[in-house]
């Protein structure tokens, strides 16, 4: 049975994370939240922290923009639509949570931009959309992964990957709603 | 004697063997780890890349960069992007591309020859 036919995205979910045997929780958001977890190594490791979570902030900030264009463009049908909102509330907890850790390093959070610019053009099609949006999901899972390493604080790290197995599940969903293979190898890079 | 010369031509063979030519479609298969904050043709999270070779560091106007970046004082070719792909926060020091980097020397030789490549294509017309 295909998650896509579903007739909910939480049902969809649910069979999802079912069948994958992962399971998000507020693990992460309590990871980069709580205090403890903030406690500052040396003056630079903080200042990466923030340059690394406000990198990540940018970049989640542009996910959102990214499904509102989907959401608004009525090309996608639903369950596809349902998934695709479900998706862009992900990268909104997200959003928040690295904006409120930024604040609690002592760091300035960046704001979302104005206006972005993307290819609306090439967009003409429910599959346009979503080979758009599994780019960007494909580029997330790259970008915690090269962030991961260079944290400071290893709880960061952490939650930072707690982070990258969502866009991972996105990506996985999104390439599995294309017809393709969703997870086309056993390593990321 | 003959033992000795047959291994110093088989020596010679490895150290003459020629380069691997970069390969731009694998360097395009590889761009997929920086779509998250990078395109061709519009600035995103990190700057357009349309333009990159031969570009001044930190110079697309509009662009909001690092102070590091824009210090650099680097002009984009083929070896200092080599650098700073392997290593971005170690050869641009508060960089905001917080990447670990690209280890492979192969990988940022396709990358780099992708972006070349692409840079002279129809998307980078005008850009």
């Amino acid at each position: 049975m295909s998650f896509l036919t579903l007739a909910t995205p939480a049902a969809a979910r649910r069979l999802f994370l079912g069948q994958s045997g992962l399971m998000l929780s507020g693990a992460a958001i309590a990871l980069l939240a709580g205090n403890d977890a903030l406690a500052a190594k040396t003056p630079d490791g903080v200042a990466t922290d923030i340059q690394i979570l406000n990198t990540a902030l940018g970049a989640e900030l542009e996910a959102i923009a990214a499904y509102q264009l989907g959401a608004e463009s009525k090309l996608l049908q639903k369950p596809v639509l349902d998934l695709a909102v479900t998706f862009q509330g992900h990268h909104k907890e997200h959003a928040d949570v690295l904006a409120k850790t930024v604040q609690k390093l002592g760091g300035k959070p960046v704001l979302a931009k104005a206006k972005y610019d993307f290819p609306v053009e090439q967009l003409k099609s429910q599959a346009d959309v979503l080979k758009f949006a599994a780019k960007l999901e494909q580029g997330a899972v790259s970008a915690y992964l090269g962030a991961v390493p260079l944290f400071g604080n290893r709880d960061l790290a952490k939650a930072a990957a707690s982070i990258l197995g969502d866009e991972a599940m996105h990506w996985a969903v999104l390439r599995q709603a294309l017809g393709e293979v969703p997870v086309p190898s056993a390593f990321m890079a | 004697m003959k033992l000795l010369a047959a291994a110093m031509v088989s020596a010679l063979a490895v150290t003459a063997a020629p380069a691997r030519a970069a390969d731009a479609a694998r360097g395009e298969q590889l761009y997929a780890r920086c779509v998250a904050c990078h395109a061709l043709a519009s600035d995103r999270v990190g700057p357009r890349h349309c333009g990159l070779l031969g570009r001044r560091a930190g110079s697309v106007p509009g662009f909001s960069y690092s102070d590091g970046m824009k210090n650099s004082r680097l002009v984009w070719d083929e070896k200092t992007l080599d650098r700073f792909v392997a290593r971005p926060m170690a050869v641009v020091p508060g960089t905001s591309m917080t990447y670990d980097g690209v280890p492979d020397a192969k990988d940022r030789a396709d990358l780099i020859a992708y972006l070349r490549k692409a840079g002279a294509g129809p998307e980078c017309a005008g850009r």
